[in-house]
């Protein structure tokens, strides 16, 4: 193909993607290191509200922004370098609590507390979805030709709900007297609160998650196993291996890339875990990177919001993402290195 | 009702045709509101569709969307639904406009304390008042011998009772989801206690001894309540009340109805409104109330309809077919047993919710890190310490605190 065709094919998606992509990161990255704020001014207002039958009113030192002549709030651009950084990881307070050792003091401090769970969270379940994922698609494989196309259906269900429908359901299935705590409360005969400690929150998480994702891991898994070489699984089974020997030397070996390729997407996922927190309602226990990020973003009654801190955990997000894909992505690097 | 409520339906579809029904005049310059999506907003609402040419959005979400749709030229809704707090982002920005010569024009009928003032000029024309104050099983304290219950101290000492006696696991509930809803509850006690949450220069000062009583009464609750109450909100503990399960509960006024909605409750008769329990100072509770502000990127010509057609919707006809649906700042309304507790608080002191930029952000840092505290993570002066940390980080972002 000569450069002008490749040009007229990948031309679009590029400028797609630095549209999309590239431009909202740099803007992102840009404000993270600014503040632009409200030129205020504090003003003596006398606000007269509704008691039942009379009105009350008091007079008060108000904060006020300054308006131009258009009407418009005057706000001044300021450039603070890593505060709102700072701001985020509040890293003196951290450093406090690790020299002093009281690691219930650096749980305290929110985005510690939130990367502390987004990584258990992201290292527990990527094994768990791995594992069921190859479970499911050898399941497929065995399962009599009749029957492959329904199981496959179903057991590709979880995927396709919507992750907040999901997590809804599943919170309103133990919430309170939910119909399975209900029944977990009469088998055990004994009162069981789901929602009222950190870690049982966790695990119901991590269970929705993988329930979640298993079935995309076992589909790609069952592309790969119907490309196993056929030849060497029937010498193995001559030479007397058995099943578990036969996964473990021919099958796990052919299915290692696409194994990679699920663990990478998995980080990538999970590292953003936000649907968990906002359909658990889990604020008071357990938080997330990207939760913090959108409560940051989200606006309080009187409509101030934290966009510079918000870029800044957005950006400290994606760091994440991006060092925990080192490992994997240098495997592979590794491998088609070696196999040139 | 229903019958009414398919009729107003009908009425607003046909509204374009010029079918209206109970207003008193035609309205026929095209106006949009942004409100609110609970009860008395749709009541509201109704009542202006039929004078005709009027279209609503109801919206749980509509504070996020209505500083930006009040500052575009013209105005995307002409008439909005706020209450104390949502106003103040309005107000700062200019995007609200006096409505005084209009009140003078049209407002015969509206009772003086329905009209806002903000620097002597009419910002905003209320429309009802809402305040949390106590619910209580009145069947379940009488069997019980237990008076009604004054202060918080009463409360505790009557969930014990009911506890001991066997009569329910946890009698307390309260709306203590994580976020708002706790914020909300610190800022009740808080002001029942006599504290003050700002000092010069929009520093928080909630790091004393009124902050640590209000903690401490809040931490003393929740060993009556059920152990989730992290995740319990206004909905919930409504239904915890209808289903018979608490006794006791500083509830939004708003709720009172629903407690007797034979469909859905089990408990109808039995639940009686009191005054909220006392701090030391005041009622542990705020005033909140809700009304319509008209926008100021609009035509006179816009300005004058809007108007008229928000006070059909708050005529004496709306406030009698809803009677219950709020307690409504009208002559018309008669406040029966299911107002009887705001009434009762209010006579008792209660204050306004100090709505205000700073309080906004205070309320964010107070709401997500309360539970700190009450899971054990952090003792009080630790959590409130924090909390004020929290707040100044925020609010010298937002520059309402210089550097």
């Amino acid at each position: 193909m000569n450069f002008r065709t490749f040009a007229a094919f990948v031309g679009p998606s590029v400028f797609m993607m630095l549209l999309f992509i590239a431009y909202p990161l740099i803007s992102v990255f840009m404000q993270s290191f600014y503040i632009t704020q409200p030129i205020y001014e504090t003003v003596e207002i006398e606000t007269c509200t509704p008691g039942f039958l009379t009105q009350t009113c008091i007079t008060e030192q108000v904060s006020q922004p300054k308006l131009d002549e258009h009407g418009e709030i005057i706000t001044q651009t300021e450039y603070v370098g890593l505060q709102s950084y700072r701001n985020v990881l509040e890293p003196e307070r951290a450093w406090r609590a690790i020299s002093n050792g009281e690691w219930n003091v650096l749980s305290t401090i929110n985005f510690w507390k939130a990367l502390r769970f987004t990584l258990t969270f992201t290292l527990i379940t990527l094994p768990l979805v791995i594992g069921c994922g190859l479970g499911i698609s050898v399941l497929i494989n065995n399962a009599a030709r009749a029957i492959r196309g329904p199981v496959i259906f179903v057991s590709l269900l979880p995927f396709i709900i919507t992750p907040v429908i999901g997590v809804l359901s599943i919170n309103w299935l133990f919430r309170g007297d939910g119909i399975l705590t209900a029944m977990l409360e009469t088998w055990l005969n004994r009162d069981i609160a789901l929602f009222a400690q950190a870690w049982t929150i966790e695990i119901l998480m991590m269970v929705y998650r993988v329930w979640h994702v298993a079935p995309f891991a076992a589909i790609v898994f069952y592309a790969g196993l119907q490309t196993v070489n056929q030849d060497s699984l029937e010498s193995a089974v001559i030479d007397g291996a058995t099943r578990w020997q036969r996964m473990k030397y021919i099958v796990i070996p052919h299915l290692m890339p696409l194994i990679i390729f699920v663990s990478m997407i998995h980080l990538m996922d999970s590292y953003r875990v936000f649907e968990e927190i906002v359909g658990f309602s889990s604020q008071g226990y357990v938080i997330s990177l990207q939760w913090l990020t959108y409560d940051f973003l989200v606006p309080d009654q009187a409509g101030n919001r934290s966009i510079s801190r918000a870029s800044a955990s957005a950006m400290l997000t994606m760091i994440g993402v991006v060092i925990l894909l080192i490992f994997p992505l240098r495997r592979t690097w590794r491998d088609h290195k070696g196999g040139h | 009702m229903k019958l009414k409520s398919l009729f107003m339906a009908g009425a607003m579809s046909l509204a374009a045709g010029g079918a209206w029904a109970d207003c008193a005049f035609e309205n026929d310059v095209p106006l949009k509101s942004l409100s609110a999506g609970f009860e008395a907003w749709k009541a509201v609402t109704d009542a202006m569709a039929e004078c005709g040419n009027f279209s609503a959005s109801l919206d749980q979400e509509f504070r996020e969307k209505q500083p930006e749709a009040f500052a575009a030229d013209p105005a995307l809704y002409q008439i909005g639904g706020v209450s104390n707090a949502t106003l103040v982002p309005l107000l700062n920005a200019g995007t609200i406009r006096p409505v005084d010569d209009l009140v003078e024009k049209y407002g015969q009928n509206l009772l003086p304390n329905q009209l806002i003032k903000v620097d002597g000029k009419t910002m905003a024309i209320a429309m009802m008042v809402n305040a949390q104050h106590l619910m209580y099983r009145s069947d379940v304290l009488a069997d019980l011998g237990i008076e009604e219950p004054k202060s918080y101290d009463d409360v505790l000492a009557a969930a014990a009772k009911i506890k001991e006696a066997g009569v329910m696991e946890y009698p307390i509930g309260a709306t203590f989801k994580t976020g708002w809803n706790l914020g909300q509850e610190f800022v009740n006690m808080y002001l029942g206690e006599g504290g003050e949450f700002f000092g010069e220069g929009n520093m928080p000062t909630i790091n004393n001894d009124q902050g640590v009583a209000a903690l401490e009464m809040m931490k003393a609750m929740t060993e009556y309540m059920d152990p989730e109450y992290l995740v319990s909100d206004s909905t919930y503990v409504q239904q915890q009340f209808q289903q018979g399960k608490i006794a006791m509960a500083n509830l939004w006024a708003s709720r009172a109805a629903a407690m007797n909605d034979e469909a859905e409750s089990q408990v109808v008769g039995k639940v009686t409104m009191a005054a909220a329990p006392m701090g030391s100072v005041a009622p542990a509770t705020t005033v909140w109330w809700d009304g319509v502000v008209f926008a100021t990127n609009m035509s006179d010509e816009e300005a004058d309809a809007a108007f008229r057609v928000a006070l059909e919707g708050m005529d004496e006809d709306m406030v009698r077919a809803n009677n219950d649906a709020a307690v409504w700042l009208s002559p018309a309304y008669s406040a029966g047993e299911l107002a009887a507790g705001a009434a009762a608080s209010a006579e008792a002191g209660a204050k306004a919710y100090p709505a205000s930029g700073p309080m906004g952000i205070m309320h964010t840092a107070l709401g997500n890190g309360l539970a700190d505290y009450l899971t054990g993570a952090k003792d009080a002066q630790t959590t409130l310490a924090d909390i004020e940390a929290d707040y100044t980080t925020a609010a010298k972002e937002a520059g309402l605190i210089s550097n």
